[in-house]
């Protein structure tokens, strides 16, 4: 299979599981399929043993604050046996109480990136070997990366180990704006002036 | 004229083979001389301000000229630490650890606008200075600083140990000699 295009890929896994893929798109060439939690591990599992990719890239997470269910999971796979002209990216959306299936045991890779999305989004997954933090240090009580937890930090401490402070913001984030108008205008200002 | 031995004993101090080799000087002034010629640096390099720290102390820039090429890797052998880079708080508490271990006198370079305020970085991960854990003698500007900047901040350091009294106070109060950031605030 390691020379079938995309195009063909996503239509054998569309055959393979049917309803469990719910909708497929493209852009500039590369093929994301979104699928149903529950299969989703089988349709990694099967994309790896019988559609030859071998490559784990990432594996990453959003947060969809504010709409249910919250949590979307974003793997992205390659093709190495073709000289990596075949990326696939498969994404399936998790609500809060649910875990996610690991995929460690298939790609040794995704046993850090679960842990860094368990660390960042606070993600669990079922039946990961290790699931501890890995950017922050255990006992941080946060997760960072979620859409509610303020940009600047919040107060913490682990006596010996780390703390943390609320950083001063001063007015910021200071963001800049896509604009095709002068850089007066593109230059980084404070949200709160807006 | 006789060489009596009383007439030796009279003119010591004008001895022909040590006369213009003999000066008079504080103590203070002496101890600080040696100190400030001789910093032995730990290289505390975080981030790219590292790199800039790299070079500071490679030929073109040369910090050995100032007397500080002496970058120890054990705190033991250190007298200034340069904090060059981003401290986050997961090695905040690393860099205190390392700053504990130094023998005084010590002294503390925040070099770049992270190790100084936390730079960019208004982050949950980023300690917003290294001062809110280590006292700091000289803060560098830049991100990086130019080595120039660097070698700036370290004569500046050097300014700051010459007027240190650090002796007299021990001999007035008969303590353990004053922490130099406290002394100097």
């Amino acid at each position: 299979m390691s020379t079938a295009s995309a195009v063909d890929i996503v239509q054998a896994l569309q055959k393979e599981f049917g309803d469990a893929v719910l909708s497929t798109h493209e852009f500039r060439g590369e093929q994301t399929l979104i699928v149903s939690a529950d299969k989703a591990r089988d349709i990694l599992a099967h994309c790896r043993d019988a559609l030859g990719f071998d490559y784990l890239i990432d594996i990453s997470s959003v947060d969809n604050f504010g709409s249910d269910p919250r949590w979307e999971m974003v793997y992205e796979l390659y093709a190495l046996d073709n000289g990596a002209k075949t990326h696939l990216r498969i994404k399936y959306v998790l609500s809060e109480e649910e875990k996610a299936p690991t995929v460690s045991d298939l790609w040794p890779t995704a046993n850090w990136h679960e842990r860094e999305v368990y660390d960042m989004m606070g993600i669990e997954f079922d039946g990961h070997p290790d699931l501890r933090r890995i950017l922050m240090w255990e006992g941080y009580p946060y997760f960072p990366l979620r859409k509610d937890f303020p940009l600047a930090g919040k107060p913490s401490d682990m006596p010996d180990v780390a703390f943390t402070n609320a950083a001063p913001l001063a007015g910021g984030p200071f963001v800049t704006s896509p604009t095709s108008a002068s850089t007066v205008h593109r230059e980084p200002r404070s949200r709160e002036m807006d | 004229m006789a060489d009596s031995p009383a007439a030796t004993l009279q003119h010591a101090a004008y001895d022909s083979k040590i006369e213009g080799n003999v000066i008079f000087t504080q103590v203070d002034t002496a101890i600080n001389w040696m100190r400030k010629n001789s910093l032995w640096p730990m290289p505390m390099g975080l981030a790219c301000c590292a790199i800039e720290l790299m070079a500071t102390g490679a030929s073109r820039f040369d910090i050995s000229r100032f007397g500080a090429e002496v970058m120890r890797f054990s705190p033991r052998q250190s007298d200034v630490m340069i904090v060059a880079g981003t401290v986050t708080y997961k090695m905040a508490l690393a860099v205190r650890r390392v700053w504990d271990q130094m023998p005084e006198p010590k002294w503390c370079i925040a070099m770049g606008a992270c190790a100084s305020s936390g730079g960019m970085y208004r982050s949950y991960a980023v300690l917003q200075g290294i001062d809110n854990l280590i006292p700091v003698d000289v803060y560098v500007s830049g991100c990086p600083p130019r080595p120039e900047a660097l070698i700036d901040g370290l004569m500046k350091l050097q300014k700051k140990i010459e007027g240190e009294h650090s002796t007299l106070a021990q001999m007035k109060t008969g303590a353990a000699p004053v922490e130099t950031e406290e002394a100097e605030a």
